[in-house]
């Protein structure tokens, strides 16, 4: 009974927030996928067992559960480690300043091996600067292709080409040409992480290009008429009349380039050893432990759920800016 | 030679298709004077829009052209507003951002921020639609959006009115109530009105003149009809009037007797076998 009453109080409350639903409906909204899931996990709890591979049993959920929470104690361990590394380095670099105030100290990082949790906000990073790259290049390119019949003519043929191509073919060329042309002496990001950001969008770029330029083109004829009749100038035009028009477009492609690039991301990291949870996956299928296994599932549920967030994010996103949502 | 307010001469337009060029409408020529309100009737296709579209300048006839105030018509212009089929208004915009979209962009030289904001609420209130100014035009109906459509249409302080069957998708009764709005609002502003139609009735009931298309390909005006009905008009005492019925029965005639409607011209022989093969090409195509 104790367990029951909270929640009865939060479907209550659930029910109150979804106004117009009945409380069947509610039931069968949360009931089926929860049942789903429930399926899933006893499943994976049957045919577990039955999986023997070179490192052992494949994990239960149980053992994956158990290995997400220690993870998460190591980053915890590791972040104090951390913390008492640079106090103790302050600690040294004022005394050495209290002998000597003219004396050079140095401050160095950290130089611990990189968390799960560290490795998810480099991906989470690099995930997001390469699909803003991404969309700076391909809203306004895709702009351009939409408004003009030739330059769309001449785009098309390198569109078509390029948009299926496997991160796995760029890595390589990205690469190269990185190392070979960011070149300084104090680089404010690694070479790895622009490598990355490159790749994905290389690959990222297209669906919100195409989009773009198909939401441009298809704004309805009667609109472009008001605009010519008001005469707006071209700039006014694009702005009032095209891109609010192609914005719920956009928004598709945008949601669409954001799942390529977090699935590309990870791809990249793994092969290109680049930071990010491609490397964690990558590490701990080479370290081979009896637990590699089941870290290696909790990254793949990790980035199955990271992806789903962003979705969502860009959903919210979409709602807020989109006219016709 | 007198001078008219609007003047289309000769005018022929030919479209582009893929079977070679297509000639839409031949040798039109039509004069209007300055707060004339002026019907264009015709079948289904036969190349009303194509008139309207050239006065507007949203097509350049390809021989003949059209003069308004003495101006040769080239490009669109606010000085000849069109009020579209479908309001065509910014699904984006608000009521009152559509209108004031319009306004900024005719007046912005002549009229300061307050000025504009009242003008826009003016013409919201000529056709009665200050209440929705902050709806989106999703969220009114479509007899609401076509009023929107006309108010800024109005807003332009156009020389010429254009419309394109603006209540072709109304039902009877808002479409009565907007045609006796827009008969007040024309008489009071004196504009020059041309439109579109299908409805004898409402042609009859608005127009001072009539003009009835030919067929097409290759349209032409067929007859011109003035009517001579004294304003205010009032539908309910028209209905029976000699004179309403007598113009009434002479579109009429014109549309169903003098000019057939053109599926039934079409040749009605059937393919030869030899033939056949031509013969589904075209029907292919024509799908
Ligand atoms: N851009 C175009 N390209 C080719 N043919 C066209 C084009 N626009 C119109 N036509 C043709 O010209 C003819 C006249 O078209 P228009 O739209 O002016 O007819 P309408 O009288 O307005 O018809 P409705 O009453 O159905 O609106 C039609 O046969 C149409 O197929
Ligand atoms: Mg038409």
């Amino acid at each position: 009974m104790s367990t029951l009453t909270p929640t009865m109080t939060l479907m209550a409350r659930l029910r109150e927030r979804l106004p117009g639903r009945s409380g069947r409906d509610l039931m069968q909204a949360l009931t089926l996928p929860v049942v789903g899931i429930v399926l899933f996990l006893m499943c994976w709890q049957l045919v577990a067992p039955r999986i023997d591979t070179s490192l052992g049993q494949f994990p239960s959920p149980g053992q994956v559960w158990h290995q997400a929470g220690q993870l998460w104690q190591e980053h915890q361990n590791e972040r104090q480690r951390a913390e008492r590394y640079i106090e103790m380095q302050e600690a040294r670099n004022q005394r050495i300043l209290a002998d000597n105030p003219d004396a050079e100290v140095k401050i160095r990082d950290y130089p611990g091996a990189p968390t799960f949790i560290d490795q998810i906000g480099t991906s989470l990073i690099t995930v997001l600067a390469g699909f803003l790259l991404a969309s700076v290049i391909a809203i306004p390119l895709g702009i351009l292709i939409g408004l003009n019949r030739h330059f769309a003519a001449a785009a098309n043929p390198l569109i078509q080409i390029f948009k299926p191509v496997s991160p796995l073919a760029w890595l390589p060329l990205v690469t190269m040409v990185v190392s070979a042309v960011y070149v300084s002496e104090d680089p404010l990001f690694e070479k790895a992480f622009i490598t990355s950001m490159i790749t994905v969008t290389l690959c990222s770029l297209w669906p919100t290009l195409i989009n773009t330029s198909t939401g441009v083109s298809s704004v309805d004829p009667d609109l472009v008429n008001v605009s010519r009749v008001l005469r707006l100038p071209f700039l006014t035009h694009t702005r009032k009349v095209v891109l609010p028009a192609a914005v719920p477009q956009i928004f598709t492609g945008l949601r669409v380039s954001l799942g390529i690039a977090w699935m590309v991301l990870i791809a990249a990291e793994m092969l290109a050893q680049n930071p990010g949870l491609g490397k964690f996956v990558w590490d701990e299928f080479q370290n081979g432990s009896s637990d590699s296994l089941s870290r290696i599932m909790v990254a793949v549920l990790a980035i199955g759920f990271i992806g789903y967030l962003l979705d969502r994010i860009m959903l919210l996103l979409q709602r807020q800016v989109a006219w016709n949502e | 030679m007198t001078k008219h307010h609007l003047e289309l001469s000769g005018v022929e337009m030919s479209f582009d298709t893929p079977n070679g060029p297509f000639k839409a409408l031949d040798n039109i020529h039509l004069h209007i004077e300055r707060g004339e309100f002026v019907s264009l009737i015709g079948h289904s296709g036969c190349g009303k829009s194509t008139v309207l579209n050239v006065v507007a300048g949203l097509l350049q006839a390809t021989r003949g052209g059209c003069v308004l105030d003495g101006r040769e018509v080239n490009a669109p212009g606010p000085e000849r507003a069109v009020v579209f089929q479908n309001h065509s208004l910014m699904p984006w915009l608000t009521v009152f951002e559509n209108v004031a979209l319009a306004v900024r962009q005719v007046f912005r030289k002549r009229m300061g921020k307050r000025e504009m904001t009242d003008w826009v609420h003016h013409n919201l209130e000529l056709v009665n639609m200050t209440h929705a100014a902050n709806k989106r035009p999703g969220e009114i109906s479509g007899g609401m959006a076509q009023r929107v459509g006309i108010a800024r249409a109005l807003a332009m302080q156009p020389s010429v009115l254009l419309m394109d069957e603006p209540f072709g998708a109304l039902d009877a009764l808002t479409r009565a109530h907007l045609q006796d709005t827009l008969m007040g609002i024309q008489q009071e502003l004196n504009s020059t009105v041309i439109m579109i139609t299908h409805d004898v009735d409402e042609a009859v009931l608005l127009s001072d003149r009539i003009v009835m298309m030919t067929n097409g390909p290759a349209a032409t005006i067929g007859e011109i009809v003035d009517i001579d009905l004294a304003r205010p008009r009032d539908r309910v005492v028209l209905a029976d009037h000699p004179d309403y019925v007598h113009y009434r029965q002479r579109v009429l005639r014109f549309l169903y007797e003098k000019q057939v409607f053109p599926s039934e011209h079409a040749p009605q022989t059937p393919p030869e076998s030899s033939e056949r093969e031509t013969a589904t090409d075209v029907l292919a195509e024509e799908i």
